[in-house]
């Protein structure tokens, strides 16, 4: 026990080869906890995915009746720009309509249907010109 | 009769510009010096809009603690308060009875309690989606957090000791109330000049930053657009804070306070049931802790105190901190970037640093001037709010290590 004492560094006045070892390990277990914590938040995510697909898997024969929506072929398939991200909603066509005026709109429809932006899908914003 | 010239006379003497005038040579000429830099903080405050909701609290408290006589904040006390042995150490009667409004507001700091119910009206105001749609950014949030612990090697090179290093690294975390937690539990005696800076050096991100940026990425990779992630449902918002406090708080106890209000806060909002709640957490606790907060810390601006050498070093190896994180996210952005074969714009990567949204703000600025069409916010904001969890883990360690 008093070897144990004797041998524990002083931290008050810590040698600067003690701080490394300190400022090393310090740097490592952010990156573990974070990692951790981010195995953990993907392993969350797969499982939400999971279930929402597991949920739509029923809707999907009904769908199958309705008339499929039509397939865009030819050089706008091909398209990165035109072509909609994976996840997106789409892209949203702007007519004579500033970004910023269209963000501005975006977040005033939503507010006023008490959902969040999220679940809404804009298509395109037109300004009216008299 | 009363004697009007005797009663002048007192009056004069127990005055504040007497203490001034007849203790120039021995300390009067700190309150003096430490009462223009109040000034020059209030300036920067109010004309320059140097994060003034926290810093005109910090200035003023500056200024209120360096008149003589007043008495609102008496040092002394609180060094009695700290010294083993002392008949007054840990005593807050004492406190209680012989301090002045500033040691009752202090109390808040010392016992942490402002820091962490700031944290829970930050955790009211955070969006974690950003966050949970690419949990990737958590890595971000981690490699931005290299400025903590080199700073507090380069404290420790210079000679501070190994408690004020790890209050001085915190800095780097370019998070206040964790560097005001941090401090006042490890290194009281320099909880105004890490506040100062840390404050401070938040306010000059947009300047501080860019430089960086420009310097650790190419033209190319800053104008790579980011795809929009996945859509995040409302029970994932809801289990997150639950998860987090309990993983995290697992990890590192001593972050528990912290990372606990963060999550509180946050999942008052996410739950939608407690929206009063959720509210004042946000807007009137948050605005009373403030006020309080800042006052309290400007309060420990004492000359003696604060005109040392040390503070300058302070200063210094706060600017170095904030770099080496904001180098370090940028290291981190450029090792994601090459690994997805260019599918993440490096420049996210500077936003783990704290400092919420100002350095998601600062990505997204530097993207569009490069890209005038990219639009990083949102990927900015994983980062950004993982380095809050970063930095909490981070003082966790640091408190776990010389607390």
């Amino acid at each position: 026990m008093t070897y144990l004492a004797a041998a524990a560094p002083d931290l008050m006045n810590i040698s600067i080869m003690n701080a490394g070892i300190v400022a090393v390990l310090g740097y490592a277990v952010v990156f573990f906890g974070l990692i951790l914590l981010m195995l953990v938040v993907m392993a969350m995510g797969k499982a939400f995915t999971a279930k929402d697909a597991k949920a739509a898997a029923p809707a999907a024969p009904k769908a199958a009746a309705a008339p499929a929506a039509p397939v865009v072929e030819g050089p706008a398939a091909l398209d990165p720009v035109n072509a909609a991200a994976p996840g997106t909603a789409g892209q949203l066509k702007l007519y004579d309509t500033p970004p910023k005026t269209a963000a501005m709109i975006m977040a005033i429809v939503a507010n006023q249907m008490g959902k969040p932006l999220n679940e809404l899908r804009f298509i395109s914003i037109k300004e009216v010109k008299d | 009769m009363i004697n009007i010239g005797e009663v002048l006379l007192n009056l004069w003497e127990s005055s504040g510009f007497a203490y001034i005038f007849a203790n120039l040579t021995a300390g009067g000429w700190q309150n003096l010096v430490m009462i223009i830099i109040s000034c020059v903080l209030l300036y920067l405050a109010i004309v320059k809009k140097f994060e003034p909701l926290l810093l005109l609290g910090i200035a003023f408290g500056c200024l209120l603690t360096n008149l003589p006589g007043a008495g609102l904040y008496n040092q002394e006390l609180w060094t009695n308060f700290m010294t083993e042995g002392h008949e007054a150490y840990h005593s807050y009667g004492t406190i209680l009875k012989n301090g002045g409004l500033l040691d009752f507001f202090y109390i808040g700091v010392k016992t942490s309690i402002y820091p962490c119910l700031i944290f829970m009206g930050v955790g009211a105001m955070t969006d974690f989606g950003p966050l949970l749609s690419n949990p990737k950014s958590l890595l971000l949030g981690a490699a931005a957090q290299l400025g903590v612990f080199a700073a507090f090697f380069g404290a420790v090179v210079l000679g501070f000791t190994g408690p004020q290093a790890a209050s001085i690294g915190i800095i780097g975390g370019a998070d206040g109330p964790t560097a005001i937690f941090l401090t006042s539990q490890l290194a009281p005696e320099l909880l105004g000049a890490i506040a100062v800076a840390a404050y401070s050096y938040m306010a000059l991100i947009p300047m501080i930053q860019p430089p960086i940026m420009n310097a650790l990425t190419t033209p190319e990779q800053r104008k790579i657009k980011m795809v929009q992630t996945r859509n995040v449902s409302k029970a994932e918002k809801i289990i997150f804070p639950i998860l987090v406090t309990v993983f995290v708080a697992l990890l590192l106890p001593d972050t528990a306070p912290l990372i606990g209000c963060l999550m509180l806060g946050n999942l008052a909002k996410e739950t939608g049931i407690t929206d009063r709640l959720s509210d004042t957490m946000q807007n009137a606790l948050m605005n009373i802790v403030t006020i309080l907060l800042s006052t309290s810390v400007g309060a420990t601006m004492v000359g003696s105190n604060f005109l040392t050498g040390e503070t300058l070093k302070i200063v210094v190896l706060g600017v170095v901190a904030f770099g080496l994180s904001t180098a370090g996210g940028l290291v981190g952005g450029q090792v994601m970037c090459k690994l997805t074969r260019g599918k993440v714009n490096p420049l996210i990567g500077s936003a783990g640093v704290s400092a919420v949204p100002m350095a998601a703000r600062v990505a997204n600025t530097v993207g569009q001037k490069n890209n005038p069409s990219n639009f990083l916010l949102m990927h900015a904001m994983g980062p950004n709010v993982a380095g809050v969890i970063g930095s909490a883990i981070a003082a966790g360690f640091l408190l776990s290590v010389f607390g």
